[in-house]
């Protein structure tokens, strides 16, 4: 690790205008990655600003709309915990890494990062969430853009994630046998309006919808509506730990089981 | 009623106490006076050519003391094989030098070109990025098959070529076999890949080095599993520094499989290092230096043949293989794919004709040595899987193949036709205690309930035969070794009746803190508490050779035993002054020694204090003090078998494998401690279900290590096992040592692999994947669905 400052600020605010001082400074989440880059050395920041102990950026709670709304900093222990009024949401947080890496992580830092491998991207679009940040809301939709891309600006940050909670809803993860992120991870929301379905792990570009099985699960919600569909292997990950068209097949097997699970 | 204490009791271990509550003392513990730290510089090319290496800016940085090059490595030794190997031929296999840090070229991702001395790892660590060095990258070569191609790249240019060695084991054997062969009426062929392993041991590599200007004794404090072995390592061919002026120390080691037993570059770049700067130098691994540096386990690529008549009597086994040992001979590498592997040959059987070829092929990849099993577990999965596809090839019932060629317990000893003599072993007792403990009769219907889920299901059986031990000092002579295997311990009876023993094995994980209590307090008749174990320091300890191979028990052990006999000999005699009795009719049993045929005795407290508060004590025939040293050079090998069964529940959708019940039947002959034997079984089979399931090293072509991580390389987890049925209750006592006892360490390591992947072929047949005989280690989800859609 090379030496840097850390600040720990208490207001959005502050943190932002640390973020803003120097190009050299970079947020630092729950550094369930970037940690362990910096320890590597892979990196050298000069200063990080530690999202932490901004107290309006912690917990869960209910909006008006009935939208659940997450603090970015808020760790994926308190979302297990608390984010019982959308239970596939809780159940996936309750899945993430082990217990050192749930009371570190944070939803906000996992969102920012964008690992083509993380769980949090599903639920979020396949959700259809809004990220909140500092300056705007930005649709699910319209906020993934490609491995570790979003559409974050330079020293933006994720304040909080709104939630729809969807009728019924189910994530299913295959682990990757070493690091047990999400080799194929999917989330299955069926809303009153129609489906999403997302999947993680899979492609070279990151989360993304799979909108024929979405089309098919809005007219029917069964498993084996999306029987005759299948996914291309062509753009999926292909590393040690599987194939694109492992990745693809899986992404469907996996679909069928969270419409099933989720009823 | 089971025993409370004593042999074949299970007392809790009584070094668990420091290592459960941290208190544990390990290398990187060791803090001393104005110690300093060593960064390595290392390749990120697999095969380079070294133009320069600039380290001017490195030795201006802050802190920096002292920076190293492979050029003040010139004029010392090199690290050298442990055993040599003469090819078919007749030649001596090819030694390149290994040296301390590489000079003129890097041969793999990792290899050490330079070191930094400096007041902080930190800074040492900016110093060492400073380092300018100009490799020229060349091709690489990864795969053996292209490493022993005409023209491929050489990964040492001196040797011009990449083949070490070309062993045949029997050479005499091989034209019968290969007849027998050509006429059997059935041959089953399989061709298959042992997979490397990355040893992953909890605590890193770490190395101490302090040099005493005053009296110019040097000490290494190091993480091994020898420390004798490394001394005389270092003194003898690396450094050159006399043994009497160095102390090896290994303390607390938390693991090694194997791959602590070497001596590294890196021990004997500190040790330099202390001298020239007169300070304290430490160094420990990275996690990331451990993946690219620790000597890997395996690696093997094998074609088995195996020749039967139509009953499925054995007729011949006849094994190719190419065996790993990367950019440089690790010190027992040549013995590994070797004597560890071919003799073992013959499996279980009576099988009239075994021979094995097996190449040896420097690659740009880490080292290859022993790991946990280390050459058997080569063997067992080689033999045990291509029984079972001729099993299936046949009709036979897989367990009733192997009753059927197992050598039978009167035919003990037996000289097995790869040239081992096994003692004893009743193989038969061992099936069918294993069919007991996996209920095979209820196997149907759990198939049948997992089928109802949508599951396959399937039932992998297979039987081992290890040799450890190693070994009788002579024979292993006779066939290269370049090293004794006896072992040693002293036995120090204090004053007060308690005692310490010294002992040459060295305990990372193994209990022997506790179980060599065990054995001194029931020879003696005294509480086993009062007996301390002390090791891993060649000042305190006498000559060993360490813990390897499952050897501390049946060797050290015997050195233990011995030198008590001794203890109790001369207790004899004290205790014949004492009684005013004829030494011939002392006996000594349950602590007292007593006249026979009367009722006068005294107790071992009273003779030990007397022979240390000798002011009436027969001087001229006997000597004060109690103390004995015995050195223990087996008369062969022990051998250890056991018959395992895997039961898999294989998802048809994604290919993932669970293991739903593991059995274990073991004969260790006499056992001295069954918890922690049971405790040594169940690691062994984590580890082989690991390899069976998850860890997958991986080189790219260019020599890069993609699972240089744990983010790649998958290490089982609690919940990646299953609860194991674990039994050593067949014992036939091993013939030739004091003990009786055979080894336990590594068997669930050599026993393990092949019943999980037996298992999941069981499984995919049932399934009606009828064309899927064979799929390699690891047997990742994605390998087993990609079998299956093939």
């Amino acid at each position: 690790m090379y030496a840097f400052d850390i600040e720990r600020p208490t207001r959005i605010a502050d943190a932002v205008k640390l973020l803003s001082d120097s190009s050299e400074s970079q947020p630092l989440g729950g550094g369930q990655t970037l940690i362990p880059t910096l320890k590597q050395r892979l990196a050298m920041p000069e200063r990080l600003v530690s999202l932490t102990a901004i107290p309006e950026m912690q917990g869960v709670c209910k909006s008006d709309a009935g939208e659940l709304c997450i603090g970015g900093a808020t760790t994926h222990a308190t979302v297990a915990a608390e984010a019982g009024d959308y239970p596939a949401l809780a159940a996936l947080a309750a899945n993430i890494g082990d217990p050192a890496v749930r009371n570190r992580g944070t939803i906000g830092g996992s969102l920012a990062n964008n690992d083509p491998s993380a769980c949090y991207p599903a639920a979020a679009l396949g959700s259809g969430a809004t990220i909140i940040t500092n300056a705007r809301e930005i649709a699910a939709d319209d906020y993934f853009q490609g491995m570790f891309t979003t559409a974050l600006d330079e020293g933006e940050i994720i304040t909080e994630v709104r939630f729809p909670v969807p009728e019924a809803a189910n994530y299913q993860k295959f682990d990757q046998p070493a690091s047990r992120f999400a080799l194929t991870g999917v989330f299955v929301a069926r809303f009153a309006d129609g489906v999403r379905v997302a999947i993680t792990g899979a492609s070279e570009e990151g989360v993304f919808r799979w909108s024929e099985a979405e089309e098919a699960l809005s007219k029917d919600f069964s498993a084996d509506a999306i029987a005759g569909l299948s996914l291309s292997g062509d753009g999926m990950i292909s590393d040690l730990h599987g194939s694109g068209d492992y990745r693809a097949h899986l992404a469907k097997v996996l679909t069928g089981r969270a419409v099933s699970a989720a009823g | 009623m089971p025993k409370d204490h004593g042999i074949g009791a299970s007392p809790t271990r009584r070094e668990d106490v420091r290592f459960l509550t941290g208190r544990g003392k390990y290398t990187d513990d060791i803090a001393l006076q104005g110690q300093t730290y060593a960064v390595f510089a290392r390749s990120q090319v697999a095969n380079g050519v070294i133009k320069s290496i600039d380290t001017s800016e490195a030795e201006k940085m802050p802190g920096v003391l002292a920076v190293f090059t492979g050029e003040d490595f010139v004029d010392v030794g090199g690290n050298p094989a442990g055993w040599q190997i003469n090819s078919r031929d007749g030649e001596p296999m090819k030694e390149p030098k290994r040296p301390v840090l590489a000079h003129g070229k890097v041969r793999h991702v990792g290899d050490a070109y330079a070191a930094v001395i400096a007041e902080t790892e930190e800074q040492a660590r900016d110093a060492a990025e400073a380092i300018v060095a100009e490799i020229d990258e060349q091709p690489a070569v990864v795969d053996m098959a292209a490493a022993l191609k005409d023209g491929a790249p050489l990964v040492h240019d001196e040797i011009e070529t990449n083949q070490c060695f070309d062993w045949g084991w029997i050479e005499d054997n091989r034209a019968a076999t290969d007849e027998a062969i050509k006429n059997a009426p059935h041959v089953t062929t399989l061709e298959l890949v042992n997979n490397r392993l990355v040893p992953n041991a909890m605590e890193p590599r770490a190395s101490t080095a302090d040099y005493d200007p005053g009296t110019g004794d040097y000490t290494l404090y190091t993480t091994s599993q020898n420390p004798h072995l490394t001394r005389l390592l270092i003194s003898a061919f690396v450094l050159g520094i006399p043994e009497n002026k160095l102390k090896v120390v290994a303390p607390d080691v938390g693991g090694g499989f194997g791959s602590k037993i070497y001596h590294y570059g890196e021990e004997a770049l500190v040790l330099a290092a202390a001298k020239k700067i007169g300070r304290p130098v430490r160094w420990t691994a990275s996690r990331s230096e451990s993946f690219l540096t620790d000597a890997h386990g395996r690696d093997h690529v094998t074609k088995i043949e195996l020749a039967c008549e139509k009953d499925g009597t054995f007729i011949a086994f006849r094994t190719e293989t190419m065996a790993n040992v990367g950019a440089y001979l690790s010190n027992f590498s040549t013995a590994t794919p070797t004597f560890l592997h071919g003799t073992l040959m013959a499996g279980n059987y009576a099988v009239p004709n075994v021979y094995v070829n097996v190449k040896a092929v420097f690659t740009n990849t880490a080292p290859v040595d022993a790991y946990r099993g280390a050459g058997r577990p080569e063997a067992t999965y080689s033999l045990e899987r291509v029984i079972d596809m001729a099993a299936r090839e046949l009709g036979i019932d897989p367990l009733e193949i192997r009753r059927k060629n197992f050598v039978q317990p009167d035919q003990f000893p037996f000289t097995s036709a790869a040239g081992l003599e096994y003692d004893t072993g009743d193989y038969g007792a061992l099936v069918d205690k294993l069919e007991e403990m996996i209920d095979r009769k209820g196997f149907e219907a759990r198939r049948k309930e997992s089928e109802k889920n949508g599951k396959l299901r399937g039932l992998g059986v297979n039987t081992y035969i290890e040799a450890c031990g190693i070994a009788p000092s002579n024979l292993v002579g006779v066939l290269g070794s370049r090293v004794g295997l006896y072992d040693a311990a002293t036995v120090r009876v204090n004053a007060t009746g308690n005692i310490a023993v010294m002992v040459g094995a060295h305990s990372h994980g193994q209990g022997h803190e506790t179980a060599f209590p065990q054995v001194v307090a029931d020879m003696l008749g005294i509480d086993e508490n009062s007996v301390e174990i002390v090791h891993g320091d060649t000042s305190k300890i006498p000559f060993g050779m360490g813990t390897y191979g499952s050897r501390s028990l049946a060797v050290c052990g015997s050195a233990v035993v011995r030198a008590t006999e001794k203890v109790i000999n001369k207790g004899k005699k004290i205790a014949a002054h004492m009684l005013e009795a004829s030494e011939a009719d002392i006996e000594f049993t349950d602590g007292q020694f007593s006249v026979a045929g009367t009722d006068k005795s005294v107790g071992f407290g009273d003779v030990a204090l007397k022979a240390y508060i000798p002011h009436d004590f027969p001087l001229e025939e006997v000597e004060p003090g109690l103390e004995e040293t015995a050195f223990y050079d087996p008369a062969n090998f022990t051998y250890p078998a056991g018959a395992y069964a895997c039961e898999v529940e294989v998802d048809p959708e994604t290919g993932k494998v669970t293991i739903e019940r593991f059995a274990a039947a073991d004969d260790f002959g006499n056992v001295i401690n069954p918890m922690i034997v049971s405790g040594q079984v169940h690691g062994g089979l984590a580890q082989g279900i690991g390899q069976a399931l998850l860890e997958n090293t991986t080189y790219d072509a260019d020599g890069q290590l993609i699972s240089a991580s744990y983010m790649d390389y998958a290490m089982p987890r609690a919940d990646d096992v299953p609860f194991y049925s674990v039994d050593h209750s067949c014992q036939t006592p091993c013939t030739h040592n004091p003990l009786g006892v055979k080894g336990c360490g590594e068997a669930g390591a050599i026993g393990s692999p092949p019943s999980v992947v037996n298992a999941v072929i069981d499984a995919l047949q049932s399934g009606g994947h009828t064309n899927v005989t064979h799929i390699d280690m690891p047997l990742t989800p994605s390998r087993v669905w990609s079998a299956m859609n093939s």
